[in-house]
């Protein structure tokens, strides 16, 4: 091999703030090449991914609904990957914030009050923290897996929500179609603006993220799952509790993906349905690692991702292009900055010796 | 006697059913046991079903079909090799970006062939052998690939414990350092594990899109991949249980066809569940005693190695 990987002595703090730079560069790069492909012009169809679809007001106004739970599923699952709690099932934990939340306006849905929406949304926080609560309980008390756990528990929990909709909460006046009933005025999420569909969940997310900011920086539990993350022997001469840290990980990631959750079906969805969300609780994780698990490159982040979203509806309706071309960029985003990544530590030098290394 | 003609088509659906998780399991063991942590299953058997699908469709070759398969799964391993054992990046993560990749990717290859049906995989017939009731249709009557999967787990078995080559895997996989220093290529081993483990979880994909449900839908492995990775643990790293687990989840996943079948009144969406929920459950189980675990994993397992130079 001509090139050898040396370590640097030092991980590299230019690389972190540049690798995710790099990676959207190759994945522009080599999604230029799909589309060439896919027989569509690769100029346009990035303008139409990238330009079209936030180029009014509108647009701009829908990059943010569609941010909005991406940013805060990443939030709470950034937490749980820096202290090493590999927590991938938001999107199940999203479905049971949408369940708790929802079923409370199922319940009361004739009940005009100012705090069924609180109610919901805190319902919906609890709902996503209890589903999350199940892997680390089987993790500090049996030591299964974190992985696969809380995966599996996405695929019940969309059963869940099907069995709840087909049966018990489906909407005595909807023609029998598997959906609840339309949320009313008061479990709504207000509109921030009008003539959009800016809703209350989006300050809910920004409020996340100042807070988990200020925890992690400002808080005794903050600077603890740092330091289990960086250097776990670290963590536990200092005597943290690993066990406490999986628990309080999972079920702050559990409460911001049960939030988004509630904010989707009481924003935007409107209702209960079958599918009440794209894969947001997947694409988190790409969020997560895109944005360094820092609250301020999750937003980054989180509002590229979105683009995603709305770029390939755009490329859709203007070009025809499939919309699976959306997971394949996102796919590839993740790829290329875990291939930059190893710049952070090693560095690439000429192998001058002719030797071959490994 | 009367149980006979109700048990048989159970028998014959547990295989089908369990088919796919033979394949990808036991090609996982392999890249596990040599020390190297894959979570893209679920990635890699999807690309390989649409992939198989798609040349079953074009070609209606299924042998090529089956090849497609294989060469998808493994290309999809490919990279993963490149990322993790090339440039170090965390296999637990590059695991996670590989099924999304391989969701996404997928999708896009299946979209113009969504809802076309393809002929099932063609099954075993020797007149005589075929027709004995019961037994016939099971031990004479199947696709060739669950044949195969049958030989893989024994060709594997013996390959591990019976040969040098195994032994040495098994090596890199307990002591990468130990393997490295004696002179045993680290990397170049564990790139050939993991490209075997892609192949394998595309034929297991190809056999849900060729023999399973003979069609494409997104996202039709529904969680497979990830059940195999549970499945390994269960097994404790040894191919015949991994054999015997994939058979026993089989029987769970079509619990559901026969329990509606029975007059069970239950929701179908409770009996779905079933899987996923004994998954949760089996990993609770057997992780419960973790000097077990410790005692059977390969040591090394998702560890990096990076030779110094």
């Amino acid at each position: 091999m001509l090139l050898k990987i040396v370590k640097r002595p030092e991980p590299s703090r230019a690389m972190v703030y540049l690798t995710p730079l790099m990676a959207l560069v190759l994945t522009v790069v080599c999604s230029m090449g799909v589309f060439t492909f896919l027989g569509v012009d690769p100029v346009e169809a990035l303008r139409n991914f990238f330009i079209v679809p936030i180029n009014n007001a509108y647009g701009a106004s829908e990059l943010l609904v569609k941010a909005t739970p991406l940013i805060l599923c990443a939030i709470g699952l950034s937490v749980g990957f820096r202290a090493n709690v590999w927590n991938i099932g938001a999107e199940g934990q999203l479905t049971l914030g949408a369940i708790f939340g929802g079923g409370l306006f199922v319940y009361l849905h004739d009940v005009d009050s100012v705090f069924l929406l609180p109610g919901m949304i805190l319902l919906g926080a609890i709902g996503g923290a209890l589903w999350a609560g199940i892997p680390a309980f089987l993790k500090t008390r049996f030591n299964a897996n974190e992985i696969l756990t809380s995966l599996m528990l996405v695929y019940v929990a969309t059963l869940l929500l099907s069995l709840l909709i087909h049966g018990p909460w489906r909407d005595p006046d909807g023609f029998n179609f598997p959906e609840s009933r339309m949320f009313s005025e008061s479990a709504t999420m207000p509109l921030i603006l009008e003539g959009t569909r800016l809703h209350f969940g989006t300050i809910l997310a920004i409020i996340a993220v100042l807070g988990t900011w200020l925890m992690l920086a400002k808080t005794l539990v903050g600077f603890q799952i740092k330091v289990i993350g960086a250097a776990p022997k670290a963590g536990s001469y200092a005597g943290f509790s690993q066990k406490k840290i999986i628990w309080f990980t999972l079920l702050f990631g559990g409460a911001m993906a049960g939030i988004a959750g509630v904010s989707e079906v009481s924003g935007p969805v409107g209702q209960l349905l079958p599918s009440i969300s794209p894969g947001y609780g997947f694409t988190a994780i790409i969020v997560a690692f895109l944005g360094r698990l820092h609250p301020v490159g999750i937003i980054f982040a989180g509002l590229l991702m979105a683009l995603t979203y709305l770029g390939g509806e755009t490329a859709q309706i203007n070009l025809g292009l499939p919309v699976a071309v959306t997971g394949v960029f996102q796919g590839m985003v993740l790829f290329f900055l875990l291939a930059c990544d190893v710049l952070i530590s090693y560095r690439f030098a000429l192998n001058r010796t002719g030797r071959v290394s490994g | 006697m009367m149980g006979i003609e109700w048990l048989a088509p159970v028998i014959l659906t547990v295989i089908t059913a369990a088919t796919p998780l033979v394949f990808a399991a036991i090609g996982e063991l392999v890249t596990e046991k040599s020390g190297v942590l894959n979570l893209g299953v679920e990635g890699m058997m999807l690309v390989g079903a649409v992939s198989a699908f798609v040349t079953a469709t074009l070609t209606g070759n299924y042998i090529l079909a089956v090849a497609a398969g294989a060469l998808a799964g493994m290309f999809m391993a490919f990279l993963f090799g490149i990322l993790t054992l090339s440039l170090m990046a965390n296999q637990v993560a590059t695991g996670l970006a590989l099924t999304l990749f391989g969701v996404g990717l997928s999708a896009l290859i299946g979209q113009d062939f969504v809802g076309t049906p393809v002929t099932a995989l063609a099954k075993l017939n020797i007149p005589g052998l075929t027709d004995i009731p019961f037994i016939g249709p099971i031990l004479f009557g199947q696709d060739a690939l669950v044949y195969l999967s049958f030989v893989s787990v024994a060709a594997v078995s013996w390959f591990l414990y019976r040969t040098k080559a195994g032994l040495i895997l098994r090596a890199v996989g307990d002591s990468h350092t130990a393997a490295h220093s004696i002179g045993y290529s680290v990397i170049g081993i564990r790139y050939l594990a993991v490209m075997f483990g892609g192949a394998m979880s595309g034929v297991g994909g190809a056999y849900l899109s060729l023999a399973y449900t003979p069609m494409w839908a997104e996202n039709m492995t529904a969680g497979r991949g990830w059940i195999a990775l549970a499945l390994i643990v269960f097994a404790t790293w040894k191919p015949g249980l991994v054999l015997i687990g994939a058979y026993m989840f089989g029987g769970i996943t079509i619990l559901q066809l026969h329990a509606q079948a029975a007059g069970l009144d239950l929701p179908s969406q409770t009996l779905s569940m079933l899987p996923y929920l004994a998954t949760v459950i089996v990993l609770v189980l057997i992780s419960k005693d973790q000097s077990r675990i410790r005692k059977h994993a390969p040591a090394c397992i998702g560890k990096i190695f990076h030779p110094a130079a």
